[in-house]
């Protein structure tokens, strides 16, 4: 039952099963209180329906009810990282929990992943939930028909979007409540130059591509040019997006490494990991 | 060898000069934002398979000594080694070696189960799931909560939830144990079925080390085979229970209940009496004398009769760990943790 000599396939093993272990709690929760079940797909759904009535109202072209759809969708993803994930830090540091986290060899990362690994179960429920409601509701006729590309675009946008997290996450091993009002801080803005619920490129060449920061920007984007192909205005070709993709990838994994590295240091340096010395 | 290869020779504590201070903020108190030092040069040695209790007041260092050992904290300037590892540059290998348990503990996720919140913590030190349940079920069994396996944590009591804690930080088998004053707000029959387990475990497990910090001496004397009395982030004294008593020998020690005692009673001048403290007990007042020889008791039962107090008992004491702590610091310990704001 001892701790043996780590081999990296035993280490590799030890992650998985740490991942697993603090995925569990979410999954156990999901299925214990199923108030969630309500509060994280009707409630979405409503936010998502008063886009849509706006640009029913506006007599919008109504593949922007796709858009909008999508968004919405896709919205909880970001709040899957920016709440289930980095600001968990947060509670757990108040609940005492990180400071374990902290001395158990696992590892912080493998921590994080079971957390949003754990968070996916509703994530995923409330976006599809968005999806086939919202569809049926609007009759939104979708015409995707390079499905591997799409689910290579989701799936690189979704490793880039967590690399994102992790970078978040590691802010709280240093700060509380100032992290906490930064992810706040984040929301909107998110909402708004990511564009969620209209095409960024609406925005303007530039200021897309400042957005594009955000791996959902370009994720959506070229999401809604696979699934409304030749209306939808793309802010760039759909393999420049998943490219691009691909590098932020890549990028907020090397950042996430060297942000947890750093802030661990700088929190042990300043006593934060711990409300009690 | 051990486990990870290392000689058994090598320490399971070693700290060298280590300091660790905080930083502060400029305030009408603190006009300089002068730094507070939590420790203060620690040196000290624990050999594997010893027992080590660190006894002192609130804020005197202890849980900051436990936090740099576990990688929580930086050290300021010196050097700690846990199994012969920095615990600056070798934070990650310290960590395959350690578990920790605080006091008051509420970690973990009050909707699982006992025996789920503890499998999720297996998890992170790699356990298989078959054998981490068996684990699991066999130490829950010998801590008393095997019935109570299947509720829910939220719904445990602090005592019960103690033992849950202690379960987590003996599942992963730990070269060293850091116990940070596990049994503060339990009732006695907790406390007890705590400290009984922790004995038996160390003992039954030569190579394997406890770090245990507290500020009841009871709990000290009981349990540890070395005690470091730590006091304004400094050692005082470092020796067996036994040893420290010895050092404490020097006159006798006297225990007397009376009718309540007042500001008019002054003891401390009465010839012989090196120390008189007073302390409300049940509507009565109980006294701890330390004198310099047993005549001096004479004196001081003349003294409580010149001023119409009863004595209810009097009994001659060994001299304890209190009375140490007394002697190298000048005030019991209720009175330092009372000057700090109290436990």
């Amino acid at each position: 039952m001892s701790v043996q000599t780590l081999t990296p396939a035993r280490g590799a093993a030890r992650t998985i099963r740490a991942m697993l272990g603090r995925s569990y709690p979410r999954i156990i929760g999901a299925n214990r209180e199923r108030s969630w079940l309500f509060y994280d797909t009707v409630l979405p759904l409503l936010g998502t329906v008063a886009f849509v009535y706006v640009y029913k109202a506006l007599g919008a072209p109504e593949r922007f009810i796709g858009y909008v759809i999508m968004g919405g969708a896709t919205t909880a993803f970001w709040l899957n990282v920016m709440w289930s994930m980095a600001a968990q830090f947060y509670w757990d540091k108040q609940g005492g929990n990180l400071e374990l986290y902290m001395v158990v060899p696992c590892g912080v990362p493998a921590i994080l992943l079971g957390m949003s690994l754990g968070g996916m179960v509703a994530t995923v429920l409330r976006a599809i939930a968005i999806v086939l409601l919202g569809s049926w509701l609007f009759h939104v006729d979708y015409s995707l028909v390079q499905i591997p590309l799409f689910v290579l675009v989701f799936a690189v946008a979704i490793v880039a979007l967590y690399g994102l997290g992790v970078t978040f996450a590691s802010l709280f091993l240093l700060w509380g409540r100032e992290a906490w009002h930064t992810a706040n801080l984040f929301m909107e803005p998110v909402f708004l130059v990511s564009g969620f619920y209209f095409p960024v490129s609406a925005l303007g060449f530039w200021v897309g591509m400042g957005a594009s920061i955000i791996p959902l920007t370009l994720a959506l984007d070229a999401m809604r040019q696979l699934l409304f192909p030749s209306v939808h205005p793309g802010l760039l070709p759909v393999s420049w997006e998943l490219g691009i993709l691909v590098g932020l990838a890549a990028l907020f994994i090397v950042v996430a490494r060297l942000s947890l590295k750093k802030m661990e240091f700088l929190a042990r340096r300043e006593g934060r990991l711990s409300l009690r010395f | 060898m051990d486990r990870g290869g290392r000689a058994m020779t090598v320490p399971a504590i070693e700290t060298q000069d280590l300091v660790r201070t905080y930083r502060t903020k400029r305030s009408p108190h603190n006009p300089e934002a002068a730094p507070v030092v939590a420790l203060d040069g620690i040196t000290l040695t624990v050999p594997r398979g010893e027992f080590f209790g660190l006894l002192g007041p609130n804020g005197a260092g202890k849980t900051t000594l436990i936090k740099v050992l576990v990688t929580l904290l930086l050290p300021t300037s010196g050097r700690a080694n846990v199994v012969g590892l920095d615990v600056v540059t070798q934070a990650q290998a310290v960590r395959e070696r350690i578990s920790m348990v605080s006091g008051g503990e509420h970690s973990g996720y009050g909707l699982l189960t006992v025996r789920e919140q503890l499998w999720m913590f297996s998890q992170f030190y790699g356990l298989p799931t078959g054998p981490a349940l068996t684990r699991i079920d066999d130490l829950l069994k010998v801590v008393g909560l095997y019935d109570e396996r299947h509720r829910r944590v939220s719904a445990l009591s602090s005592g019960m939830r103690q033992k849950m804690n202690m379960v987590r930080g003996l599942l992963p088998d730990p070269d060293v144990l850091f116990l940070d004053e596990p049994t503060v707000g339990l009732d006695v029959g907790a406390a007890r079925d705590i400290r009984t387990y922790i004995k038996t475990w160390v003992h039954d497990r030569p190579n394997r080390s406890i770090l245990l910090t507290t500020h009841y001496m009871h709990e000290a004397e009981e349990l540890c085979d070395r005690v470091a009395i730590i006091h304004k982030g400094r050692i005082v004294a470092c020796d067996t229970p036994a040893a420290l008593r010895q050092r404490a020998a020097g006159g006798t020690y006297f225990v007397l209940t009376t009718e309540p005692l007042d500001g008019a009673v002054t003891l401390q001048d009465v010839a012989g009496v090196d120390r008189a403290d007073v302390r409300p007990l049940d509507g009565k007042s109980e006294l701890r004398l330390h004198l310099r020889d047993d005549g001096a008791i004479a004196s001081v039962v003349q003294t409580l009769a010149a001023h119409q107090r009863r004595i209810f008992s009097l009994q001659k004491v060994e001299p304890t760990l209190e009375e140490v702590f007394v002697q190298m610091v000048g005030q019991r310990l209720e009175e330092a943790d009372e000057r700090r704001g109290g436990p």
